[in-house]
């Protein structure tokens, strides 16, 4: 391992020489469990969207491939890989390619600051949210490039629609957290955790563990609060009910009209990663993270892990849910729902929350 | 209704219509699927269905009135005259079999399934089948060849023909060359008669 090390800091000519080979391999070790995590994740969702949309269709999906379809997955990844990659001829080659990456690598970023247990996470910064809110925006940067280098009208209206929606629901996000943090008093995500430890009555959602006055009066803005953050963060992820960015039926692919192979693949991931991270996000600011919901019961680290998985699956499960079920919205009323319904919502919860702590 | 009281209500049904919405999936989540897993599981199909062709070809009596029915000219039949010293047997309804069928061949590639050859078969030996699983690599084997017989039997069927309107001829020829009176007097070929050697 310690070869692996100093091979990779050959690679990088001008930090290598300011660090150690064990800070690389601490950095090697710290960040691999999310890109673990996301790829397996990935398999299972990939499964979970197929037969969650056949079910509420009355259709079975997959069942050939294994009991019940599951290998199916795999197989669609070993498609993927063996897929040509095409780029188009008068693409902007570099940026066209670049793209993918980036926005995967925006929203793994964001992984850094998720708290999967109070023993694991990726970065322990005291700026979580606010860290978790800025690496985010990369995305835009990555769906407007892969808009503009594709040159084509289909991506390029995709990626314009995709930048004027995650700029647009960036700040409902923004604002959600601030309510969590102004209960919880700290932008770190595991502190946040830790501030809800103690059983399901404990979590923010359900006004954190202050005096009961003040828990009730706060109820009704944490939940208003929580669900503004879920539909902001769906509509970050670009999925039905908000998936302008895509839109099949009016775009074709969107801004990865273009894209093939395994480029088009990472997009995928990258969809799916953002997914649970926006999910992650909601539970660990509003549900307690990795804390059990029984008190004592069932908690520590590894549990710890287990309840964070399950809390964001749920979340996840309910995203696919709301795919098959909503039609898509208009441009304007998701312009609408965002600066006219979320930011004053909003707005007015920030303020009574305010007030409430006050009291 | 005044615009606060308008605004507020346009939330109020949007979240509920979505969450009526949502239930509705839910439920559907759990209700039996009503997919047909086909190569596994088949439809039972209608009575009357029509599917591929059958001919057997042991009832077929060499009418070619199927193939004339057919509107898009999918069936060719050829026949060879039954010579009155063999006995082609009868079929299962009781016809007489007088002509060979030495090319019975229906391209079911261009077959429309309307059915219309079944009806004027006077033996009922064209017929409509429930099969309708005989996709094909080479379109060449959609071109079903029912005649039964044999390449050595088609030249035999064919020689005798020949043989026996030489031999039809050469009379005719000697009736025609005999004085007038005679001719009533000669008898026509029985059809029990045994073959000449």
């Amino acid at each position: 391992m310690e070869e692996v090390g100093k091979t990779i800091l050959k690679l990088i000519p001008l930090v290598g020489d300011q660090l150690s080979e064990y800070a690389v391999l601490v950095f090697l070790i710290g960040a691999a469990p999310p890109l673990i995590f996301i790829l397996l994740y990935a398999l299972v969702t990939l499964y979970t969207e197929m037969k969650v949309s056949a079910h509420i269709q009355d259709r079975v999906a997959y069942m050939y491939t294994g009991y019940h379809g599951i290998l199916q997955p795999v197989a669609d990844i070993l498609k993927l890989i063996q897929k040509e990659d095409t780029v188009p001829d008068s693409a902007d080659k570099f940026l066209f390619r670049l793209a993918p990456y980036l926005v995967f690598i925006g929203t793994y970023a964001g992984f850094a600051v998720i708290p999967f247990s109070s023993a694991y996470m990726g970065s322990n910064i005291d700026l979580g949210a606010f860290y978790l809110i800025a690496a985010s925006s990369i995305v835009v940067i990555g769906l407007l490039m892969s808009g503009w280098a594709s040159n084509n009208k289909w991506s390029l209206l995709g990626a314009m629609r995709a930048a004027a929606q995650l700029v647009s629901y960036e700040i409902p996000t923004a604002l959600a957290v601030l309510v969590a943090v102004m209960i919880t008093g700290s932008l770190n995500l595991n502190e946040v955790s830790k501030f809800q430890d103690g059983g399901i009555q404990n979590w923010v959602v359900l006004g954190g563990p202050l005096p009961i006055l003040q828990k009730i009066l706060l109820i009704p803005f944490t939940l208003v609060t929580f669900f503004i953050l879920f539909l902001a963060g769906m509509a970050e992820v670009n999925r039905t009910p908000f998936d302008l960015a895509e839109a099949e039926s009016e775009l074709v692919q969107g801004f990865n009209t273009e894209y093939s192979g395994m480029k088009f693949a990472i997009f995928y991931l990258a969809e799916y990663a953002n997914m649970f991270l926006v999910s992650a996000v909601a539970v660990s600011l509003f549900l307690g993270g990795w804390s059990s919901p029984f008190g004592s019961f069932m908690s520590g680290p590894v549990w710890g892990v287990f309840w964070f998985i399950m809390k964001g699956m749920f979340f996840v499960f309910v995203q696919i849910w709301m795919r098959w079920t909503l039609p898509r919205l208009r441009v304007d009323q998701l312009m609408y729902t965002s600066w006219k319904v979320m930011t004053p919502f909003l707005f007015v919860c920030i303020f009574a929350v305010g007030l409430i702590l006050v009291l | 209704m005044t615009e606060i009281q308008i605004y507020f209500n346009n939330i109020w049904l949007a979240v509920y219509t979505a969450m009526v919405g949502m239930r509705l999936t839910f439920l559907h989540l759990f209700t039996p699927a009503v997919t047909i897993q086909y190569p596994d599981v088949k439809l039972k199909l209608p009575e009357r269905a029509r599917n591929r062709l059958y001919v057997n070809i042991d009832d077929c009596i060499g009418c070619d009135q199927c193939s004339m029915a057919c509107p898009v000219n999918c069936i060719t039949i050829d026949t060879i005259k039954g010579t009155p010293d063999q006995d082609l047997g009868t079929t299962s309804t009781g016809n007489k079999k007088r002509l060979h069928v030495p090319v019975f061949d229906i391209d079911i590639a261009k077959c429309c399934y309307c059915g219309l050859c079944v009806y004027p078969c006077p033996t009922e030996c064209i017929v409509m089948t429930d099969v309708y699983e005989f996709s094909e690599f080479d379109r060449k084997n959609l071109i079903y060849n029912y005649s039964s017989m044999t390449q050595a039997e088609v030249v035999t069927a064919k020689d005798k023909l020949r043989k026996y309107d030489e031999e039809q001829a050469a009379k005719k020829a000697a009736a025609a060359a005999a004085p007038k009176p005679a001719a009533p007097l000669v008898a026509p070929p029985k059809p029990e008669s045994p073959p000449p050697a």
